[in-house]
C-alpha cells in the first residue's frame, strides 16, 4: 500500500511538472500554469462559489449511486437466482446495456424537466445497468455446492438471501460502482451543461466560455477530477472495509 | 434411521439412476457408498439430504418422509461449502445463526433447540475441538484444504446432527491430512453417536469408514449390493489380513460392477 501511495504521488508530481512545462512553452492564457490554477482554486474556495458547485455535483452523483444500488442490486439478485426471469429479461438487458446513455441526456431532460432529478436519473441509468449485470452474474455464478451446503444447514430462501446472496453481491456492487465512476462523472458534466446554474459542469463551462476566467475554469476541472478520484478512493476504502476476505 | 422405499430418480431428460431402489440404514450405523465417478453416489446423498426428491417411492429419515432438508441432518460436501466472505468462527456459527434467524420452527431448525447449542460458545467449543484455535479470524482462502474441511466439520457438528452425510470429503487432500481427518471423523462418530453415510470412490476410505459398504456400479440401481465390514473400528485395522482381504474384495466388486456385470 505504501509503495502504491508513493507511486501515485510520483505520477501526480510528473503530471504537474509536464503541465508546468507545457504552460511555460505555450505561454497562452488558455493554458495557465498549475501554480496559477492552484491560486485560483484557493481563491474560489475561500471567496468564490466553487464549494457550492462541488457539493451540488457531489449530491447528484452520490444520490444516483444510492438509487442505482438500491434498485439494481435486488433486481440483479432476483435475476441471478431465477433462471426463468433471467431468460426473460436477458435480451432486454443485452440490447440496452451497450447504449451510450449520454446520448439520452436531451431525451431525459425533455421528459423529466430541467431539475436535479433528470441529472440524477441519467447517471442512475449508467450505474444501474452496470451494477445489475455484475450482481446478476455474481449471483448466478455462485457454486451450487455452496448453496446446497447452506441449504443443508437449514437455510430457506430468506436465509440464503441474507447469508449468501447479499454478501456475495457486495464485491459486484462495488466493482460496478468503481467501473462506472469515470463515465458517471463525465455524464454529470454533460448533464450540468443544460439548464442549471449549479454544479461543476456549469461552473467549468461558465468560467471558461462566458467569464473567460481560465484559471477558474481549470480550478473547476481540478475539482471535478478530485470528485472522481474521491469517489474512486471511497469505493476502494468501502471494499476494504466491507470485503476483507478479498 | 433411513429407509429408501422403491425409489425412482432421474435427472430431467436423462435415464433413470435409481429404479425401485430399496435400502435401509439403522440408527448409529456407519456406511460407505463406493462407486466410480458418475454412478449416482452424490445423487443418493442429495436424496438423503432432502436436496433432491425421488420421482417415485419415498426417502424416509427418522420416520418422516423427506420433503425438504432435515434440521438434524448434517451434510459436508467435497469442496467444503464454506462462505468465502466469512472467517472461520463465522463459518462455524453459520448454522447456529440460521437457526436463530428462523427460531425453533421445526422446519428450518429443530422444534426443540438445545439452549446451549444455540449459543456462540458451541461454535467456539467446536473450533477448539477441531484444532482450529488461533485461526478464528482467518478466511477460507487463507486456510489449507485440511483446515477448510475441519471448519466444515465443526460447522456441521455444532448443530448436533443425528445423521451426518459426507460427499467425497477427503478426496482433494494430501495423504497424511486425509488419514488424520479420516481418524478424526471416526472418533467424532464414536463420540457423538450419529448415523453416518460417506460417499467415496476410494476403496481404502470405504474400508476404513464403512461398517457396511454399499456398492454402486452402472446405473440404473435396482438392488442394493452390500458388503459388511465386521472388522470396522478395530484398532490397527489397516495392518490386518482382514483389511487386505476386504480391500481386495471391494476392488474386484468395483471392477465387476463398473464392467456392468452383477456379481453379488
Amino acid at each position: 500500500m505504501n509503495i502504491r501511495r508513493r507511486d501515485i504521488f510520483i505520477a501526480l508530481a510528473a503530471l504537474l511538472l509536464l503541465w508546468q512545462i507545457l504552460a511555460a512553452v505555450l505561454h497562452q492564457p488558455i493554458l495557465p500554469s498549475p501554480v496559477q490554477v492552484a491560486g485560483a482554486f484557493a481563491r474560489e474556495i475561500v471567496r468564490g462559489d466553487l464549494p457550492e458547485h462541488f457539493l451540488a455535483s457531489l449530491w447528484r452523483v452520490v444520490a444516483s449511486m444510492a438509487l442505482s444500488i438500491a434498485l439494481a442490486a435486488p433486481a440483479g439478485l432476483i435475476l441471478g437466482q431465477s433462471p426463468a426471469l433471467n431468460r426473460f429479461f436477458s435480451p432486454v438487458i443485452y440490447l440496452t446495456y451497450p447504449i451510450p446513455k449520454v446520448v439520452l441526456v436531451p431525451v431525459v431532460l425533455l421528459f423529466l424537466g430541467v431539475g436535479d432529478f433528470a441529472k440524477i436519473f441519467i447517471i442512475f441509468l449508467i450505474l444501474f445497468f452496470q451494477i445489475l449485470v455484475l450482481v446478476r452474474d455474481q449471483a448466478a455464478g455462485l457454486r451450487p455446492e455452496l448453496i446446497q451446503s447452506v441449504r443443508s444447514l437449514g437455510a430457506g430462501r430468506r436465509a440464503l438471501f441474507t447469508f449468501v446472496y447479499l454478501p456475495a453481491s457486495l464485491p459486484a456492487i462495488l466493482t460496478g460502482v468503481r467501473q462506472s465512476i469515470g463515465t458517471a462523472v463525465a455524464v454529470l458534466y454533460v448533464a450540468e451543461l443544460f439548464a442549471t446554474q449549479h454544479g461543476l459542469g456549469y461552473y467549468i463551462y461558465y468560467s471558461g466560455s462566458t467569464l473567460l476566467d481560465y484559471p477558474a475554469m481549470y480550478a473547476g476541472i481540478v475539482a471535478m477530477s478530485f470528485l472522481g478520484a474521491m469517489l474512486y478512493v471511497a469505493t476502494d476504502w468501502l471494499e476494504k472495509a466491507l470485503c476483507p476476505w478479498k | 434411521m433411513i429407509v429408501l422405499n422403491q425409489v425412482n430418480f432421474a435427472y430431467p431428460h436423462k435415464d433413470l439412476l435409481f429404479e425401485g431402489f430399496d435400502w435401509q440404514v439403522e440408527r448409529g450405523q456407519s456406511w460407505a457408498v463406493l462407486g466410480p465417478s458418475g454412478c449416482g453416489k452424490t445423487t443418493l446423498l442429495y436424496l438423503l439430504a432432502g436436496l433432491l426428491f425421488p420421482s417415485a417411492g419415498q426417502v424416509i429419515v427418522d420416520g418422516q418422509v423427506l420433503a425438504r432438508p432435515r434440521p438434524q441432518t448434517g451434510l459436508i460436501l467435497q469442496d467444503f461449502g464454506l462462505l468465502p466472505w466469512s472467517n472461520v468462527i463465522d463459518n462455524v456459527r453459520l448454522g447456529l445463526r440460521i437457526r436463530r434467524f428462523y427460531g425453533p420452527d421445526g422446519k428450518h431448525s429443530p422444534a426443540q433447540m438445545d439452549e446451549w447449542n444455540a449459543r456462540d460458545e458451541a461454535a467456539r467449543a467446536w473450533v477448539k475441538r477441531l484444532g482450529l484455535s488461533g485461526l478464528e479470524n482467518q478466511y477460507p482462502g487463507q486456510l489449507s484444504g485440511g483446515q477448510r474441511q475441519r471448519v466444515a466439520i465443526a460447522r456441521t457438528l455444532a448443530l448436533q446432527p443425528d445423521l451426518l452425510l459426507m460427499d467425497e470429503p477427503f478426496s482433494s487432500l494430501d495423504a497424511p491430512t486425509r488419514m488424520s481427518l479420516r481418524d478424526l471423523t471416526l472418533s467424532l462418530r464414536a463420540e457423538q453417536q450419529f448415523t453416518f453415510v460417506v460417499i467415496t470412490h476410494a476403496i481404502e476410505e470405504a474400508a476404513h469408514l464403512g461398517q457396511y459398504i454399499l456398492m454402486l456400479g452402472r446405473p440404473p440401481h435396482r438392488k442394493p449390493q452390500i458388503i459388511p465390514n465386521p472388522c470396522f473400528g478395530r484398532p490397527n485395522f489397516a495392518d490386518t489380513d482382514d483389511y487386505r482381504a476386504l480391500t481386495r474384495l471391494l476392488g474386484e466388486q468395483l471392477q465387476t460392477l463398473t464392467a456392468g456385470e452383477t456379481a453379488l
